[in-house]
């Protein structure tokens, strides 16, 4: 019986995981039938905020607030990320609609920039970013207006972000020679979160030992869930989310600001991938490629899932945790060791987390050819397939 | 057994607890042409899908020559000689109007067939008889996505016909055509019934006035009525249908 | 995209091949001018433009963006790497990795690469069933867009995580190191089978274009535009798309392992990174930056993109991920038709235009309006019909 409460508890603090970092992906997938492949960047942005938070609290005036910095990270990774995110879909995904593997191939061009980003960043980067975006941004208004009426006004409007970002790279390389200002701020290495002491323990339940950060993590997983599930049903954003999702056309003409649902739901989408980061960071130390160990598991959770739904979803990271822990662990040999020598050898050869996963994927891949449209499927009829 | 082309036996759809088609029961003979009217949402899109295999019904059956359709594939269905046009033009937009018909003429449209054989020159032939006919010769080797929705309109009919089937399903083919347009539209596919079966599902009543063919109307998924035009409109129900209840 | 040195008075024979006289020219000389580290570079980087063919094939021409294309790659590339460390062994002895892993005898699916007969088979058949496999499976059940795109994605981290936890069958992270094995004696990793390697890939190279056009120009070719552009309605024309697109991912897989096989011998090693997933869609930015839907736009994408990379990572390693990540956003946002495509459709000419440069011809804006392509069109029309008074378009 251990054994068996010991399996669930750990396919549970896995599938929690991978449950939450989905479910940010289900909302801007489900909803809005966008692709974004730097959603994992999102998440990486999350666990870096929570390391930045960590840091800023451990000495200084607020150090006070250091055992519970975690809770703090919490909001404010939601706010890093879910700004981010809102600023990709200003400039990015917003010119895309209707174009998913358009949005595909330019959201992972963000996630490359994103990934090198953490690993460059240093003040003196930063202000040479600054000072681009700046001068880009500002150009029409130090230029003689009659510029912007010309013949080749498209070439001075891509003309002057190339010379500000030449502007901002040769300041930040000048910048970059002082020692000080050219450090990065976390360089390409992993970094670690410490837990606080009271996530560090474990508590003892019917003789499973359950970690209090699985427990965290755990917890985080089911507010961030309800939190969502009545934001999406009972808010009116929410409801004016789910019009917009069901008929866009009609849900304009009745006066809903369709832009303003597409920007809110890809704030909340992006956001929850932050809190996700959060959540990753108690599991171990993390890097700039963060995001690539994820991405991937998600969109298996979301089309498994059944796209649109958060139950979906839910059943389907339960799912792929428990199964991938079983498999992963071999805990089938201890449950039943006398089982025959083929079988055994069987479980033994994918009782990796790696050959874990390639079973897990088969096994979803193969579920797919019966149930293509995932576990909850959305019923009524189809537009146009 | 009946001698009807096709057949629909107590065909209901259902999406998801609405009934789209409730006991709907229609007969095409060989060779007749036939409009079908009805208000939105009287299910005549689902109908069509329905006979071509893109929908497949909770209840009921579709027979063709005596050969039930239902769980066979959209493709083996329209090789079997039934065609279907639909709502909003749809022709490929990256090909020239003479490449899309060259797709639908080819009959054995198997991939080795396309790779290995050219078009024998009847086809081409029967291409170039076409163009002439919806008048897109001039345009033959420009991009489709470029042509007027009228010139997408027409294209599609030729397609239809290039297909060669035996059966017809036209999805209103003169939305967004001018008068001129609807008036040959009509000559058009008056000249196609006899030898091919046609069905016409079409909002604008002019038109289906002058395709002087038998008027079925649709309402609510089932057949509420069938007879001449005259007879149709006359119908107080079909009144009742368009027009709402007199007494309310 | 003509020179100037093709007058009317130039044989006819030279002016329909001079591209190709000029590649071949090009090819034979290369080797003896670049320093062997360049002409391998070169080498690898055309190998990766049959990839790209195969890529354009698929999301080009038919709309199915794969991005699994590694997976067919990387077994080419294993295919010709366990040939290669079976090959100069004495008989009985086992690959040195074997020997670590305690591992005593060779295991039945490295048996068939000894045979370099097999081999050859197998460098391009393994990669095309199985994607012939994959494809059916997916296509079968009209999974497509963009879940065709996430479950390539997922069926490519899968046979990475296989390749990379199998250290006893197949040297796991590691790979197959592959340049001190010998074909016909010679060493792999030596300057003169590098040049040899480097004339057989251009030949391949070409043979691959020449499938690829034969492919897409047809009926067969419109029957895939007709997919991409509305696969629905090529259904109810009575097409089964299911097996046109079966067809065309397993030749792309095909062309895929051709493509790793070549890749191994010129890197000197075969390793699951070539399965990594940031690969795999490198090799679609190849095909939009060229010009996706054009041939010459895949290959030129894949070996101008290749060379960019490596000069960029020698001198600034830092902002190659920048560039590789501003190159996705531009190409998506700005040159949807790619390099190629943008020269095709007169983007020299609309920059021209802009700056208020008079035009070189005097041509009328409307092509439809230039004399030339009137003529063209009518020749074409006249050969196309049989008739030979077909009018061209007039204002």
């Amino acid at each position: 019986m251990t054994a068996l409460y010991d399996t669930l508890f750990n396919g549970l603090a896995i599938g929690s995981v991978l449950m939450l970092a989905a479910l940010g992906l289900a909302v801007v997938f489900g909803l809005m039938g966008v692709i974004n492949m730097a959603h994992g960047e999102l998440m990486m942005l999350g666990a870096y905020t929570t390391f930045v938070v960590q840091n800023l609290l451990k000495n200084g005036p607020l150090a006070g607030l250091f055992p519970i910095y975690i809770l703090i990270a919490i909001p404010v990774a939601f706010l890093v990320s879910g700004l981010a995110g809102l600023l990709l879909e200003k400039t990015v995904i917003r010119r895309l609609y209707g174009r998913p593997l358009e949005t595909l191939l330019a959201t992972w061009g963000v996630s490359l920039i994103l990934q090198q980003f953490v690993r460059s960043v240093s003040t003196a980067f930063f202000l040479g970013l600054i000072v681009a975006v700046a001068l880009g941004l500002l150009a029409p208004r130090f230029t003689p207006a009659s510029w912007w009426e010309q013949r080749w006004t498209p070439l001075l409007a891509v003309g002057r972000w190339i010379v500000a970002g030449g502007i901002g790279i040769a300041l930040a390389s000048a910048l970059g020679s002082v020692r000080a200002l050219g450090l990065p701020w976390f360089s390409a290495r992993n970094i670690d979160v410490t837990a606080p002491q009271w996530l560090r323990g474990s508590i003892d339940v019917a003789g499973v030992t359950m970690p209090t950060g699985r427990l965290f993590i755990i917890a985080l997983t089911a507010i961030a869930l309800l939190a969502v599930n009545w934001f999406l049903q009972k808010s009116v954003w929410g409801i004016r989310i789910r019009a917009v999702t069901q008929n866009r056309p009609m849900s304009s003409c009745l006066g809903i600001p369709t832009e303003t649902v597409d920007a809110l739901t890809f704030l909340v989408g992006s956001g929850l991938a932050g809190v996700a980061g959060v959540a990753v960071t108690l599991l171990g130390s993390v890097g700039p490629n963060l995001g690539g160990n994820y991405i991937v598991d998600c969109f298996m959770v979301v089309v498994l899932g059944g796209v649109g739904k958060l139950l979906g979803t839910v059943v389907a990271a339960l799912g792929i945790g428990v199964l991938s822990y079983i498999i992963g662990s071999g805990s089938l040999l201890l449950l039943w060791p006398s089982m025959p020598a083929g079988l055994n050898e069987t479980i033994t050869f994918f009782a990796t987390t790696s050959m874990a996963k390639v079973l897990v994927f088969v096994l979803i891949v193969l579920f797919l050819q019966f149930r293509p449209a995932g576990l909850f499927p959305q019923k009524g009829r189809m537009v146009e397939a | 057994m009946t001698d009807a082309l096709l057949e629909l036996r107590g065909v209901s759809v259902s999406f998801d607890g609405f009934w789209a088609l409730n006991d709907l029961n229609l007969a095409l003979a060989p060779g007749e042409l036939r409009a079908v009217i009805g208000p939105n949402g009287a299910g005549k899109t689902t109908f069509l899908d329905v006979i071509t295999g893109k929908v497949r019904p909770t209840k009921g059956d579709v027979f063709f020559r005596g050969r039930s359709l239902v769980g066979t594939a959209e493709h083996q269905i329209a090789r079997l000689g039934i065609g279907r046009k639909f709502q909003t033009p749809r022709v490929y937009q990256n090909l020239s109007p003479r490449r899309n018909l060259e797709l639908a003429v080819s009959r054995r449209a198997s991939p080795f067939d396309l790779l290995f054989s050219r078009l024998d020159s009847t086809s081409r032939d029967r291409v170039q008889h076409l163009l002439g006919v919806v008048g897109l010769e001039p345009h033959a080797n420009r991009l489709a996505g470029g042509l007027s929705h009228g010139q997408k309109q027409w294209l599609e009919i030729a397609m239809l016909v290039a297909q060669n089937p035996e059966l017809l399903l036209v999805d209103e083919p003169v939305a967004g055509l001018t008068d001129e347009e609807t008036e040959r539209t009509a000559q058009l596919l008056r000249q196609l019934s006899g030898e091919h079966t046609v069905l016409v599902i079409e909002h604008d009543m002019e038109f289906i006035r002058d395709l002087q063919a038998p008027v079925t109307v649709l309402h609510e998924g089932h057949v509420l009525c069938e007879g001449s035009m005259d007879a149709v409109q006359a119908d107080p129900r079909v009144i009742e249908v368009y027009l709402g209840r007199e007494t309310d | 995209m003509t020179t100037t040195s093709t007058s009317a008075a130039t044989p006819g024979f030279l002016r329909r091949w001079w591209p190709w006289i000029l590649i071949v020219a090009v090819a034979v000389i290369l080797p003896f001018v670049l320093p062997p580290f360049r002409l391998n570079l070169l080498g690898r980087f055309l190998a990766l433009g049959i990839v790209a063919l195969g890529v354009d094939l698929i999301w080009g021409f038919t709309g199915l963006l794969s991005l699994g294309q590694g997976i067919f790659f990387a077994l080419g590339g294993y295919a010709i790497g366990m040939h290669l460390s079976l090959n100069s062994l004495e008989p009985g002895q086992l690959p040195e990795f074997f020997g670590l892993y305690g591992v005593k005898e060779l295991p039945a699916f490295w048996q068939p690469f000894t045979s370099p007969v097999l081999t050859f088979f197998a460098i391009w058949v393994i990669p095309a069933l199985v994607a012939g496999f994959l494809g059916y499976l997916v296509f079968r059940n009209r999974i497509k867009g963009v879940y065709f795109s996430i479950l390539t994605q997922a069926a490519l981290l899968v046979f990475f995580n296989f390749f990379n936890g199998q250290q006893k069958l197949i040297n796991g992270t590691n790979g197959l190191k592959t340049d001190t094995a010998r074909i016909f004696g010679e060493l792999v990793g030596s300057d003169a089978m590098q040049r040899t390697l480097f004339w057989f890939t251009v030949l391949l190279v070409i043979g691959a274009w020449f499938l690829c056009r034969w492919l897409t120009t047809g009926r067969f070719g419109d029957a895939l535009v007709a997919i991409r552009d509305d696969e629905p309605r090529l259904r109810f024309t009575g097409y089964n798309p299911t097996a046109y697109k079966t067809l065309v991912f397993t030749v792309a897989g095909a062309l895929a392992g051709i493509s790793g096989a070549l890749y191994t011998v010129q890197s000197g090693i075969v390793s699951p990174q070539y399965m990594a997933v940031p690969f795999s869609i490198e090799m679609v930015i190849w095909v939009a930056v060229g010009g996706r839907g054009t041939l010459l736009g895949a290959v030129l994408g894949a070996v101008l993109i290749n060379y960019a990379k490596s000069l960029i990572s020698e001198q600034l390693p830092e902002t190659w991920l920048f560039i590789q990540g501003a190159l996705f956003l531009l190409v998506v946002t700005a040159l949807p038709d790619g390099v190629v495509g943008w020269l095709r459709q007169g983007g020299p000419r609309r920059i021209q235009e802009m700056l208020g440069w008079p035009p070189r011809a005097a041509t009328y804006p409307e092509l439809d309006l230039d004399p030339a392509v009137l003529a063209e069109k009518r020749e074409i029309e006249a050969r196309r019909s049989g008739s030979t008074t077909v009018q061209g378009d007039q204002p």
